[in-house]
């Protein structure tokens, strides 16, 4: 009886719809933020920074951007890494073009670009629908990784075809380059989660979220009730791409360092993401959380047991993960299309109910 | 909201007012490829009254109904819409002139709560931009609670409150067909548009679902228009029916009128008589 | 005759034999998406899939050695004997239908009425446990390939152009010999479908599924037909692609290539999919030949798919597909 509704009553509208309706899920979520924000910040080291921590923030913002576009308003998109790709290139080329920006809003105004580029290619969505749509944005994919490795103004004609992130602070700290500290990678990437989930959150409770699901759910049936189909697909493809390109500036600023988009952002991060979103769940803000925990944290640990455990060679083990990852989705999609966060909800609503199940 | 139209409207029996005319129907021809669905047909629907179409199967009700929805665009004729005539238009802004509308298969939302598809309803309502919703920001925030109000009182009024926040997926026929009906009032429609609102109902259900629409019109005065098959509903509910067969109009007038028309007998009562 | 004209001619031809290949994966992804509406993006790696096997069968490869070796640190690597290549190709056959029966039976049953992005979806996650599995199977290096297929520069066609135009193409046997291997396979397929019962029921079933399930077509046993079918498609296109560049990894990305020739050509139609990658194959070719100079090469990586977006907008139901008419 620990996790209860009962008793709760609501009053208002207005606390009906708040995000955590369950006085539990609320307290359990500010003891969250303040271990996240207070705690990690204190024991994080280089190794849980660059092996699970620090991709996992980035990823979950990937995750929650594609999520938006597929989850919410039933686009499919294979061209997420490309986007990353923009979000990567557009921070590095504004870094070098204007080394007195602040990063935060190099890496916000290379969400607004990778927004920008993605409205063009969402623009076809207003005629073509699923695995066509996803032939377009396949377009986007390698027509803009072919951009970013062989027209050598966007490497800033750098020799190796290579980009790197020069070092940048944020109040006196380093945050990118050499000199950034796990802790300041850490907390610039958990900012910048924290007010995009934020973001999010707020599109899919209110009138914007129910015209994407509306679409999602129904097309004709939405327009014919008033729902512009245009506004709507390309809000979707704007927000997600705002999303994901932030993801890929701070994955290629902060994370990476240094990157080429051949090798950083092709199609494998592109259904990288798309694995996050359908584990985790589609259409759930914490589907994307739990999506990108496993896919960060799952091969990790079965490198760990299988390399340095059992001693297998890595090559079979990365093998092994492919077809693990592969058996997933597809176990995902048949017992529970609506993924790790539609388990959570059965256990809470269990969990309702224990220990008196009568 | 009167019109234009020279005529006044009157009072009916039970002490309705109908107004003049809202939109009229000129002449609408409509074909697909070489089958020609609707053939000249003309009509007009009067402010606060129940118009219903009927007619036997194929005979181009839905059609028709597309037309005014906006979801076909007629070959020949014009949709002369509170005076004016309209021009050719998308759905979505069909439905921001006042035109709301049920389906004949239920078109709800599966994937959403029975009050996030009511809320769909009111999207016209709604004008919070991007970066105010993004952010929440006062209007975002006060419009959300404004119109969840009103559509609160839409879930009261066809008593749905014990289903509010049920995924829509998990809803027996008849209780989809009822939260159909309050997306659709949702919008505070001029004009609402039902598609066979009982079709594959039991009595009960469509003596509520009768119950309902003769409501709707009363309180709100809703100007309604319905397809319907069953041909005692239609006779109770409506003010005038319009009788189609083989997208031909044969028939135009109150439900008496229409039930002593030679041809509507020949053409519907006697032979498709289910 | 200009030396441009003469090479771009060259590159057309190029261009045409490489859009035989395209066209034959494609053709599978047609044969599913007729029968069961699904578009399945793990045909490429299925070619890859069946040309790993084909050659583990020829090399007498143990299957799983590596995984049993890691496990019981064993040391097995080959039986120690050599398979016919005319003994491994059914052999690798009955692999690909057994495989088809697996997804029948474990993915395809369980799908049933999702709707098509689910689908779609599903076959990517196929995609990968497949390449898992195939990497796991007979190993991750790159194989040669060798089915006895001829190679190397065409005399023939070297000698008729230098006769013609005073300048040789150059073609490559293998590619002639594709395009001959993959007219044959169009022709039995046709005939397949227009003669037999299981053709006729195919048809039906492609058709209406309801209509077909009324008079008694075995839905069941169609998915595993038509799977089976695109297998050994697959297997065809892997032994093409696999005797021409090696059987690798990069194999399956082909499989890509294949979508917007299907864009083309339509879903649904089989001289859709050979008219589209005829297409795709010459229009790469040439754009490359004449924008290299100017915007750089490499751009056979997306001129396909832009020239599919492009077509899209246009005409979003492929050269050979039906208008699409939406009701409510």
């Amino acid at each position: 009886m620990l996790y209860r509704e009962a008793g709760d009553f609501k009053t208002s509208y207005v606390a009906d719809s708040q995000t955590f309706p369950i006085k539990f899920d609320r307290y359990g979520y500010y003891f969250l933020l303040g271990f996240a924000f207070l705690v990690v910040p204190l024991i994080i080291n280089d190794y849980w920074a660059n092996a699970i921590v620090v991709p996992f923030l980035i990823y979950t913002i990937a995750a929650l951007g594609l999520n938006i576009l597929i989850g919410y308003c039933g686009q499919l998109s294979l061209g997420t890494g490309a986007f990353m790709a923009v979000g990567a290139y557009a921070s590095y080329k504004m870094m070098t073009g204007f080394p007195d920006l602040s990063i935060i809003f190099v890496i916000i105004l290379a969400g607004f670009v990778t927004a920008a580029v993605g409205v063009l290619f969402g623009l076809p969505s207003l005629r073509i629908k699923g695995f066509y749509l996803a032939v377009a944005t396949l377009a986007a994919q390698f027509f803009l990784i072919w951009l970013f490795t062989r027209q050598a103004w966007f490497y800033n004609y750098s020799p190796t075809g290579m980009i790197s992130a020069p070092t940048r602070e944020v109040f006196g700290v380093p945050v990118t380059g050499p000199r950034a500290s796990a802790v300041s990678m850490y907390m610039i990437c958990l900012c910048f989660l924290v007010s995009l989930a934020w973001l999010a959150r707020n599109l899919t409770r209110g009138t914007l979220g129910r015209q994407w699901m509306a679409i999602r759910d129904m097309d004709i049936a939405a327009e014919i009730i008033g729902v512009n189909p245009l506004m709507a697909k390309l809000t979707a493809f704007a927000v997600s791409s705002f999303f994901i390109g932030i993801s890929g500036a701070l994955l290629f600023t902060v994370y990476l360092g240094a990157a080429e988009a051949g090798e950083a952002f092709g199609i494998d991060k592109s259904f990288l993401v798309l694995f996050m979103v359908i584990i985790g769940g589609l259409g759930s803000i914490f589907g994307a959380f739990a999506g990108a925990a496993f896919l960060i944290v799952g091969p990790v640990l079965l490198k760990l047991l299988l390399v340095n455990t059992l001693g297998w060679p890595t090559d079979l083990a990365a093998h092994l993960e492919i077809m693990i990852i592969g058996a997933l989705i597809l176990v995902f999609l048949i017992l529970e299309p609506h993924g790790i966060a539609a388990l959570w909800r059965t256990i809470k609503q269990k969990l309702r109910l224990w220990p008196f199940p009568y | 909201m009167r019109d234009t139209a020279t005529d006044e409207g009157y009072v009916t029996a039970d002490g309705r007012k109908i107004g003049g005319v809202a939109m009229e129907m000129k002449n609408i021809t409509l074909r697909f490829g070489g089958v020609v669905a609707i053939k000249d047909i003309s009509f007009d629907i009067r402010w606060g009254e129940v118009r219903a179409i009927i007619g036997p199967n194929g005979a181009g009700k839905s059609s028709m109904l597309n037309v005014i929805s906006g979801f076909y665009h007629p070959q020949e004729g014009e949709v002369i819409y509170k005076g004016y005539r309209r021009p050719k238009m998308r759905p979505y802004q069909v439905a921001r002139t006042g035109i709301a509308r049920t389906f004949q298969n239920i078109a709800l939302f599966e994937g959403m709560s029975v009050l996030d598809n009511i809320m769909t309803g009111r999207l016209h309502h709604m004008s919070a931009n991007l970066f105010q919703q993004a952010f929440w920001l006062g209007k975002a925030s006060r419009e959300e609670h404004e119109n969840r109000e009103k559509v609160e009182k839409i879930i009261d009024f066809l008593e749905i409150q014990h289903i509010r926040k049920t995924p829509v997926a998990r809803l027996p026929y008849g209780l989809k067909k009822r939260v159909e009906l309050a997306r659709a009032l949702a919008a505070e429609p001029s004009i609402l548009l039902l598609d066979e609102p009982m079709a594959g109902m039991n009595v009960e259900e469509k003596e509520d679902m009768s119950r309902f629409i003769l409501d709707v019109n009363d309180e709100f005065g809703t100007t309604t228009v319905l397809i319907e098959h069953d041909m005692g509903v239609v006779m109770d509910l409506s003010d005038r029916v319009v009788v189609m067969d083989y997208g031909k109009k044969i028939g135009d007038g109150t439900p008496d009128e229409v039930r002593n028309n030679e041809e509507v007998i020949k053409a519907y009562l006697g032979v498709a008589h289910d | 005759m200009p030396d441009t004209l003469l090479f771009a001619m060259e590159a057309t031809l190029n261009g045409l034999t490489a859009g035989v290949m395209y066209a034959l994966v494609a053709l599978g992804f047609v044969l599913i998406f007729k029968a069961s509406g699904i578009f399945n993006f793990a045909q490429g790696v299925m070619a890859l899939f069946a040309a790993l096997t084909l050659v583990g069968f020829q090399s007498g490869q143990i299957p799983f050695s590596h995984l049993i070796n890691a496990m019981f640190g064993t040391r097995l690597h080959h039986f120690g004997w050599n398979m016919p290549t005319l003994l491994a190709i059914p052999a690798t056959v009955v692999v690909m239908i057994l495989l088809a029966i697996l997804v029948e039976r474990f993915i395809l049953k369980h799908l049933v009425n999702q709707e098509p992005i689910i689908l779609f979806m599903a076959t990517i996650g196929l995609a990968y446990f497949l390449e898992g599995v195939g990497d796991i199977m007979w190993g991750a290096e790159v194989k040669a390939l060798d089915v006895g297929l001829p190679k190397g520069m065409s005399m023939a066609v070297d000698e008729m152009t230098f006769n013609w135009f005073g300048y040789g193409f150059y073609i490559d046997r293998l590619e002639l010999w594709a395009a001959g291997i993959a007219a044959i396979l169009v022709a039995s397929l046709t005939i397949f479908s227009q003669y037999t019962k299981q053709g006729r029921a195919l048809r039906a079933v492609a058709d209406d599924h309801q209509a077909a399930l009324s008079v008694g077509v075995s839905l069941r046993f169609i998915w595993v037909l038509t799977w089976s079918i695109a297998g050994i498609v697959a297997l065809v296109a892997g032994i093409m692609w696999g005797s021409k560049s090696g059987v690798q990894f990069s194999l399956s990305l082909i499989a890509l290539k294949a979508l917007p020739v299907l864009i083309l050509g339509g879903f649904t139609s089989i001289p859709g999919a050979i008219v589209g990658g005829l297409i795709i194959g010459v229009g790469e070719k040439l754009f490359d030949f004449f924008m290299q100079p100017i915007i750089g090469g490499a751009t056979e990586n997306w001129f396909a798919y832009m020239l599919a977006l492009v077509f899209l907008l246009f005409r979003p139901q492929g050269l050979f597909g039906e208008r699409i008419i939406e009701r409510v």
